[in-house]
């Protein structure tokens, strides 16, 4: 298995305090990989620190290619697709607008009215829902629309940051059935933040579980569900 | 009769000079949530630049449109160069280099072209239109160039990628870098558009109140005051408090308190907006659900 994103000795920085402690991670190619813990264990801004959002040092390639200290918007022009904290939808466009800016950094403008219908398929409601303001949706609308404008940039690695926050369950397993259909018809990598550990640790491949900026554990999911602390500490049983 | 009608056409063809300069306000408080404080003096500064090139035998409307695309260009490196270094550092910051740059264009003006007040040509031809006693043709054509400008710009914003692009910027921008936009080079376009505007709006102005280095310092006041009254975020809003506001400054002139106080008049509304409604009388709304 080839490594789409590999990261090492990973720092990131709030002013002049280091908040995550020499991450060490990878995300092999066409797999889904979690980023578990609480709280403000480092999640969010592990994903930042990918991106170019906050200040950072040591070492991320992204298909072999160190991105450390390069802007945001090359980073995303590599093939990096990430859906922040609060989703990031443009809430007073369209529905469609917002999928035309996703595809911002295409140079085929010709295939966007064939993605736009792939990912309406995906998500029938968004087609009803086109031209309605993208602030009206609801949230579990909201967040099928973020998916859908990163994946308006086709590109290799996805990186979604809490997807189930604030959703209800019917809706979040909707979501997450979607995602392992993304991941498995059309090979998309995927970096996934989660609090909701059970739910994580069932869709991903590998997972990473973070405790106050360190890395605490690692392995496959399927082991990392019966190790015995992840059991007590976050899936209660 | 005759003479409402006069103050309220001419009102309207100031107000539509008052809704460019308010426009461009608007459109850098959109991307960037400062006032450009300098944006009258820069307008200023542009309507000499047209000035010397049609002294210098240039005919009005390459002059226009030259002055049009340098003004656009100056201001984008202006933003470059001095206000973007400034995106992280404290709004005064910002709001003291607006004003350092409202005091260089100023001076440089009168350093170069002198404090002596001028005529700037009107592009129509003075008699009225259709031997009408109400209006000018230079205010006819001044509302014409005002409304077809804000007619290109709605276009450009509403139906073209690099408007919804620039929109996109303006209204999240870190959304905006994730999409892959280049964030810093949509503000800068801004400003180069706003002063675009500006350039417009001073060399339709010039005309009616001549041409010396202080000429925008009451137009940007009532721009200041549209904008607000329109809620400082809100084009539309901009707009029509420009062209109510040129109306409004008009007839009070004329029927209530005379020419002496009409900058007062600016205040007083600048004041009443900030204190009864902040927001702006057409504030607008984003619908959030979640």
């Amino acid at each position: 298995m080839t490594l789409l994103l590999e990261a090492s000795d990973l720092r990131a920085f709030y002013g002049s305090a280091e908040v995550l402690h020499q991450l060490a991670f990878s995300v092999g190619e066409g797999t889904i990989t979690a980023l578990l813990g609480a709280n403000g264990a480092g999640k969010t801004t592990t994903l930042r620190a990918i991106c170019g959002l906050v200040r950072s040092s040591g070492e991320v390639r992204f298909a072999g290619t160190p991105i450390g200290g390069r802007a945001t918007e090359d980073i995303v022009r590599l093939g990096i697709a990430h859906v922040p904290e609060g989703r990031g939808t443009f809430l007073s466009f369209t529905v469609e607008e917002n999928l035309q800016l996703g595809a911002h950094v295409r140079r085929d403008k010709s295939q966007r009215r064939s993605d736009v219908d792939r990912l309406y398929g995906y998500f029938p409601i968004l087609a009803e829902r086109r031209r309605q303001q993208a602030g009206t949706l609801s949230g579990g609308e909201q967040q099928m629309l973020a998916l859908s404008r990163a994946l308006m940039s086709r590109p290799r690695l996805l990186l979604l940051d809490e997807p189930s926050l604030g959703l209800a369950p019917i809706v979040v397993q909707e979501i997450f059935r979607i995602m392992r259909r993304i991941n498995a018809e059309e090979g998309m990598s995927i970096l996934l933040v989660e609090q909701n550990v059970n739910l994580a640790l069932g869709l991903s491949d590998h997972a990473y579980l973070l405790e106050t900026g360190r890395l605490a554990l690692s392995g496959p999911s399927k082991e990392l569900r019966k190790h015995e602390a992840v059991r007590r500490s976050y899936l209660g049983y | 009769m005759n003479g409402l009608l006069h103050q309220v056409f001419s009102g309207l063809a100031t107000g539509g000079i008052y809704a460019s300069l308010a426009l461009a306000l608007v459109m850098i408080y959109r991307a960037t949530e400062l006032v450009n404080f300098a944006q009258g003096e820069m307008a200023m500064f542009s309507t000499y630049l047209a000035w010397s090139m049609i002294n210098a035998g240039l005919p009005y409307w390459p002059a226009f449109l030259l002055t049009i695309g340098v003004s656009f260009l100056a201001a984008a490196v202006i933003q470059l160069a001095i206000i973007r270094p400034l995106a992280n550092a404290p709004i005064l910051a910002s709001v003291i280099v607006f004003i350092g740059l409202l005091l260089v264009f100023n001076s440089i003006a009168g350093w170069i072209f002198s404090y002596t007040i001028k005529t700037f040509p009107s592009p129509f031809p003075s008699e009225p239109l259709w031997a009408n006693s109400y209006i000018s043709t230079h205010e006819v054509g001044a509302i014409g160039v005002t409304l077809a400008l804000l007619a290109i710009l709605f276009a450009f914003f509403r139906w073209t990628e690099l408007g919804l692009t620039m929109r996109a910027a303006a209204e999240n921008p870190v959304s905006s870098r994730l999409v892959g936009i280049r964030v810093a080079r949509m503000v800068a376009l801004g400003w180069g558009l706003a002063a675009a505007l500006g350039a417009v709006a001073g060399m339709m102005v010039a005309p009616i109140i001549f041409l010396d280095p202080n000429m925008m310092s009451g137009v940007l006041l009532y721009a200041f005051a549209a904008a607000l009254l329109g809620g400082i975020d809100n084009p539309w809003g901009a707009v029509l408090g420009g062209f109510s506001l040129g109306i409004v400054e008009n007839l009070l002139g004329a029927y209530l308190i005379g020419t002496e106080l009409k900058m007062t008049v600016a205040l007083a509304i600048i004041v009443l907006v900030l204190v009864v409604k902040p927001s702006g009388v057409f504030g607008r709304t984003v619908l959030t659900r979640v």
